[in-house]
């Protein structure tokens, strides 16, 4: 046996571990979502090839596939920009140089590390609903009767995007990163040149934080394509009231282990990976219109 | 006819005091270089003229006007950046036309100004460039251009050319001072260089620990160094200073000892015998001509650097002190060689135990 080849032998050998979990738990998945998404399978009989039939019926005959697409891109188109503006806003602020920066940034953050959680998803059901603490508030303060906000078709839905804004931490994290790299002496030219602190927001800061503001996008936009959690609990894993919170991941989860549509649940899961696939590429190409890159 | 002028300005960071009470007044037209090691609070001295940094006390005036309250774009002050705080999604054109832009200048008379900053600095060329295509000098160039728009009364420069190499630093520097001629504005200048302070300055403002040690002509400084730390600052390589022990004096000379070697210095000095004084002696000044005003004995040289132009003599004297001589020309001299050495008096520079300057 050769010196190189032990040496090679003993790093595969330290690797071996990642790749059998990588292999059994990344590519056999991906590979079989690929073949079931070509067949009829329900879990109880063996898989039955159909070719392009799952994909035929997601694009022709699945009107609940089109809800959940609705419902899905109104929550993205939503949840994304507000939550990346608001967090922008709150890291502004903390980037002045305030006293105790670290604790607010912890106490700022904290909503992302709990966001995605059942208990916080219950706990936005408490709030939300009829008698929640919400509409105790309207009532005490006007006197005004709310709706339940979570059980109404046409408020539900907003419900869950401002979940999603709350869990504005980590963009808020990347964001305040980003203005730490802006040099000083970029606002000091311009406090020179006379341009107000409104002026120096959007004519500097604003273009030198393209590159985190891209990177945020991207990777919210990402995440709000594949949100689950809080619209699965909220409306008790119906999507509803009315398919009104039928997330696309929710309808996909209905399919795979509701209705046990293997097979079709696999061909829905390929179309969102291709839409968000789609969504990311496009992001890609604007970039060089808008990215501004120091280098 | 006054441009500037500082009166008992002070600067505190909490409570530490950086600039203690500086008085300064600087005319219109005048390049002024303010020079010092790092930590003297030179930048931050031209921070406060450009109004980045609040006075903690004192006065600012600009042209009599009181200025400590007022924001630096009302000050009539253009201020060029150590690092060019160039914006970088800007094109050159834009990063120079930004000031007039925000100012609400008509658009062709901002194009006008960009133009002829631009024909001066020769970079019209570059205009439609983005800062990361441009070298350091094209960048330095931009950046004073954008100040040189803005038509100021004062220009503020806070080390313009540390990061610049060295051949495009001698080059900027001379057209920096081509500039100031062009423009005849007034420039304020900071610089640790003091090769940048002798070149560019009309006068030079050295300063410690937050107190102007001296300020005055280039010349005047380097001939008439108020102390010791000036006479180290200024020049290149550094002023030696040889402990001699005063012994007598005349009306007209003072007689001191360098260990066995006795020197002769033309100033009048009420001492007692054996109190320390220190001489200053420049490199350059040091001869080895035997008939020389003042000798100071043989030094043993150590080591010997050939510049060419110049010889570098590094050594001791017989008392062991360190002397560093430059002699003009190629001298046929090695380590280990003795060379008796000595300094006219009119180069003969005399401190005190506190180290301020005692001779004329």
């Amino acid at each position: 046996m050769s010196r190189r080849f032990k040496r090679q032998l003993v790093s595969y050998s330290f690797l071996l571990p990642w790749l059998v979990g990588f292999a059994a738990l990344t590519i056999g998945p991906i590979a079989t979502s690929i073949y079931l998404s070509f067949t009829d399978y329900g879990l109880m009989a063996p898989p039955e090839w159909i070719g392009l039939d799952n994909y035929v019926r997601i694009a022709s005959d699945d009107p609940r596939f089109w809800t959940a697409m609705n419902v899905t891109f109104t929550f993205v188109v939503l949840s994304v920009p507000l939550k990346l503006i608001f967090a922008l806003s709150i890291a502004v602020a903390l980037n002045k140089g305030l006293r105790g920066l670290a604790v607010f940034r912890a106490i700022f953050y904290l909503p992302s590390l709990l966001g995605g959680t059942v208990a916080i998803a219950f706990l936005w059901r408490q709030i939300f609903a009829g008698d929640g603490l919400l509409n105790r508030g309207l009532e005490y303060a006007f006197g005004y009767d709310g709706p339940s906000w979570i059980s109404n078709p046409s408020t539900a839905l907003y419900t869950l995007v401002l979940l999603a804004i709350w869990q504005f931490g980590s963009s808020m994290i990347i964001f305040l990163a980003g203005l730490r790299q802006i040099p000083l002496d970029m606002y000091e030219a311009a406090s020179i040149d006379g341009a107000s602190r409104a002026r120096q927001f959007f004519k500097i800061t604003l273009p030198l934080l393209t590159p985190v503001i891209f990177f945020n996008a991207v990777i919210q936009t990402i995440d709000a394509f594949k949100a689950f959690t809080s619209a699965f609990v909220i409306s008790g894993g119906e999507g509803g009231p009315i398919d009104s919170t039928l997330f696309y991941t929710l309808y996909l989860f209905q399919e795979a282990f509701v209705n046990l549509h293997i097979g079709y649940a696999s061909a829905l899961a390929w179309v969102l990976v291709v839409i968000i696939a789609i969504f990311t590429a496009l992001s890609f190409l604007s970039a060089k219109y808008w990215v501004h890159y120091d280098d | 006819m006054v441009d500037l002028a500082l009166k008992n300005i002070d600067k505190r960071f909490g409570t530490v005091d950086v600039i203690n009470g500086v008085n300064l007044e600087i005319n219109k037209g005048e390049f002024i270089v303010f020079v010092g090691p790092s930590g003297c609070g030179k930048s931050t001295l031209l921070r406060m003229i450009a109004g980045l940094e609040p006075i903690s006390g004192g006065e600012l005036t600009i042209n009599g006007a009181l200025m400590n309250e007022v924001p630096p774009s009302e000050r009539g002050i253009a201020m060029v950046f150590q690092s060019y705080a160039l914006y970088p999604h800007m094109s050159v054109y834009k990063n120079m036309a930004f000031g007039l832009e925000t100012a609400g200048l008509p658009r062709a008379e901002i194009k006008v100004r960009v133009q002829k900053a631009a024909d001066i600095l020769q970079i019209t060329h570059l205009l439609d460039r983005k800062p990361k295509a441009l070298s350091g000098g094209q960048r330095q160039r931009v950046a004073i251009g954008r100040a040189i728009v803005r038509e100021p009364n004062i220009f503020l420069f806070d080390e313009p050319l540390s990061n610049l190499d060295a051949e495009l630093r001698v080059q900027t520097r001379v057209e920096i001072a081509k500039l100031h001629k062009e423009l005849g504005a007034t420039m304020i200048y900071v610089t640790h260089d003091q090769v940048e302070a002798m070149t560019l300055a009309d006068r030079i403002v050295v300063l410690r620990s937050g107190n102007i040690e001296q300020c005055g002509r280039p010349l005047e400084l380097y001939n008439k160094p108020a102390n010791k730390f000036i006479a180290g600052f200024i020049g290149s390589p550094k002023m030696n200073f040889l402990n001699i022990d005063f012994r007598t004096s005349t009306d007209v000379n003072a007689k001191f000892s360098l260990a066995d070697t006795r020197l002769s210095i033309p100033t009048t000095l009420q001492a007692e015998p054996g109190m320390k004084f220190s001489l200053g002696v420049r490199p350059e000044h040091i001869s080895t001509d035997p008939k020389a005003d003042v000798l100071l004995g043989s030094m043993a040289v150590s080591h010997v650097e050939q510049l060419g132009g110049q010889t570098v003599a590094y050594g001791q004297l017989q008392d062991g002190q360190s002397l560093i001589a430059v002699l003009e020309g190629q001298r046929a001299i090695a380590s280990g060689d003795m060379l008796n050495v000595g300094i006219s008096h009119q180069h003969c520079h005399l401190f005190g135990s506190d180290g301020n300057r005692l001779n004329d």
